[in-house]
């Protein structure tokens, strides 16, 4: 194969079907943005014949995803919705890669835990939980952002939703991190798929153990529990890949994103200062913020579906089988549907307004718990902090799945 | 110019004078109306404009279609009279219209 690196490439005269947005190193460097933003003005449903993951189709435009994640019949999330296929002797299966009737009852049996009555009481948990961290970092010295913030909080988190044992929350971020970091899956390099499935061994039999201690007294509403009570999923420890696949879907789903939305919005705070002005003016703006700085991260990069029939989109014939690959990033950059779309405003009107989510049945069942989070966190940084200072260039994730934040040195300066 | 009032979880009225064509999701942010958010705009993709019908009017307003009821799946306080605010376009037979609001959007 010939396949052209997409980081020595000119985006405004490389020939349309060269491009290809697969490619993990374009987010590792951040330099995917001119290429869909000439693929929105060109190309908006197009097509690369070649890349490290076969043929697929690029849904580029904010209107064009809406209408695909609508039709679930024409594009189906079976088998995968990553634009990977998984290896064949070892696929994990969750409701995210299930089609109705079959997703429908199995997303019931857990989207209870994440529900806004629910996230009601988990509030004042997750506020003092915040207020810890933060009191204990240090003030006016170097530090990882990433580390000691958004990786702390979205674990501790993830923790208290599963009622895992506390000590051992970490286990559960290096599940996450591990989940899809090869290169055949994402594009990452972080473990080999060997590494991968031992690892994900050892997090099935950890779950194993605490579904029977749960199941011996379901009355919890952690998600162990709310599972092992569901009548889809009560039966999932006798079909272990899906019991997988479903753990892995709620560590990874709830962790990856909110972490890198926390770590984004330090970012983008600092690259903005005018914004920041208006935070420290008005606090009564975060819950607004929060939303803009979702879609400015993206943390989600792209979802994937498998064409069901031949279709007409975008002046283009998708062929039943093809892949068509849903880039969120691109959709929340989409200038027909947001106003001034590469500026972070935080007061922006109708922040609320972007993909970031993804739309349809399968729109994120945690999107009020990942808000939730990423607001507690700014209330609690601004009654401390005057600035959260970014001293470094943050380091990125190499992965096509996940646009993420692996590094950011900062330093705290204390409101005065 | 139909007439439709919009009841908040905690018991506040909110009636709003809207114009035949257009639907309820539209009417409410139009008037300013808290409690649905709309992301998708209008689109039956969000779920997060959902209005529980009021029993005396569900007759009248019909229940979702396909796509909608999908939809409505979503969220955790559904009830037997609930729509998308976006999928109800108003017309004059449904001047006097008592919608009421979720305590929250999914
Ligand atoms: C800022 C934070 C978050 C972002 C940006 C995000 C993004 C997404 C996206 C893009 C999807 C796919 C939507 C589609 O296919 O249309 C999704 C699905 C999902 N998310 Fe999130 N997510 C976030 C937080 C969370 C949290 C905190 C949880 C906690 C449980 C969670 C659980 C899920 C689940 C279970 C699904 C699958 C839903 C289904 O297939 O029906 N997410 N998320
Ligand atoms: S506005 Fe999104 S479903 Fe009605």
């Amino acid at each position: 194969m010939t396949m052209r690196n997409m980081l020595d490439c000119d985006p405004q005269s490389i020939p349309l079907e060269h491009i290809d947005v697969s490619q993990a190193e374009l987010y590792e460097h951040d330099r995917q943005d001119a290429f869909f933003t000439r693929l929105r003005a060109e190309s908006p449903v197009h097509r690369c014949a070649e890349s490290a993951f076969g043929p697929y189709w690029s849904i580029t435009r904010f209107d064009d995803i809406v209408a695909v994640e609508s039709d679930f019949e024409t594009f189906s999330s079976e088998p995968n919705i990553l634009i990977a296929d998984q290896p064949d002797d070892f696929e994990v299966r969750s409701f995210i890669t299930m089609d109705p009737p079959e997703h429908d009852s199995n997303r019931a049996a857990v989207q209870g835990a994440v529900a806004p009555q629910n996230l009601k009481q988990l509030e004042g948990v997750i506020r003092e939980r915040v207020g810890q961290i933060l009191d204990g970092l240090p003030v006016g010295e170097t530090f990882d952002w990433v580390d000691r913030v958004s990786i702390e909080l979205t674990t501790q988190m993830l923790a208290t939703l599963f009622d895992f044992p506390f000590e051992e929350r970490r286990r559960l971020t290096r599940w996450s991190d591990i989940a899809i970091a090869t290169p055949e899956l994402s594009g990452s390099a972080l473990v080999t798929e060997e590494q991968r499935r031992a690892e994900l061994g050892e997090c099935l039999q950890t779950f194993l153990g605490l579904w029977q201690q749960r199941a011996a007294r379901p009355e919890g509403f952690d998600l162990i529990s709310m599972l092992a009570r569901g009548e889809a999923t009560r039966d999932l420890p006798s079909r272990p890949m899906d019991l997988l696949g479903t753990l892995m879907l709620l560590i990874v789903g709830g962790n990856d994103t909110t972490r890198n939305s926390i770590s984004g919005g330090v970012v983008a705070l600092n690259r903005n200062p005018e914004e920041y002005a208006k935070l420290r003016a008005n606090p009564g703006l975060i819950p607004n913020m929060v939303s803009e700085i979702i879609r400015w991260q993206s943390p989600v990069l792209h979802m994937r579906r498998r064409a069901t029939r031949d279709v007409e989109l975008g002046g283009q014939t998708i062929r039943e089988g093809d892949k068509v690959v849903m880039w969120y990033i691109s959709g929340n950059r989409d200038g027909d549907a947001i106003l001034d779309p590469f500026a972070f405003r935080i007061d922006r009107e109708r922040a609320r307004h972007h993909v970031a989510f993804g739309f349809g049945i399968h729109r994120c069942m945690g999107n009020r718990l990942g808000e939730l989070q990423l607001r507690l966190t700014w209330e609690e940084v601004m009654k401390r902090f005057e600035f959260v200072e970014l001293v470094g260039e943050p380091v990125r994730t190499r992965s096509n799945f996940i646009r993420g934040i692996a590094e950011l040195p900062v330093r705290l300066h204390r409101r005065h | 110019m139909p007439s439709v009032t919009y009841i908040t979880h905690d018991g506040v009225p909110y009636a709003v004078e809207a114009v035949s064509g257009t639907n309820c999701m539209q009417a409410a942010i139009d008037n300013g109306v808290p409690g649905i958010d709309a992301d998708c705009g209008g689109q039956c993709s969000c779920a997060t404009c959902h209005v529980i019908v009021d029993p005396a009017w569900s007759a009248r307003v019909g229940p979702p279609g396909t796509a909608e009821n999908g939809m409505l799946g979503l969220t955790p306080e559904r009830t037997e009279t609930s729509r998308l605010a976006c999928q109800v376009t108003l017309d004059d037979g449904l001047d006097g219209l008592v919608l009421h609001l979720p305590e929250f959007q999914m």
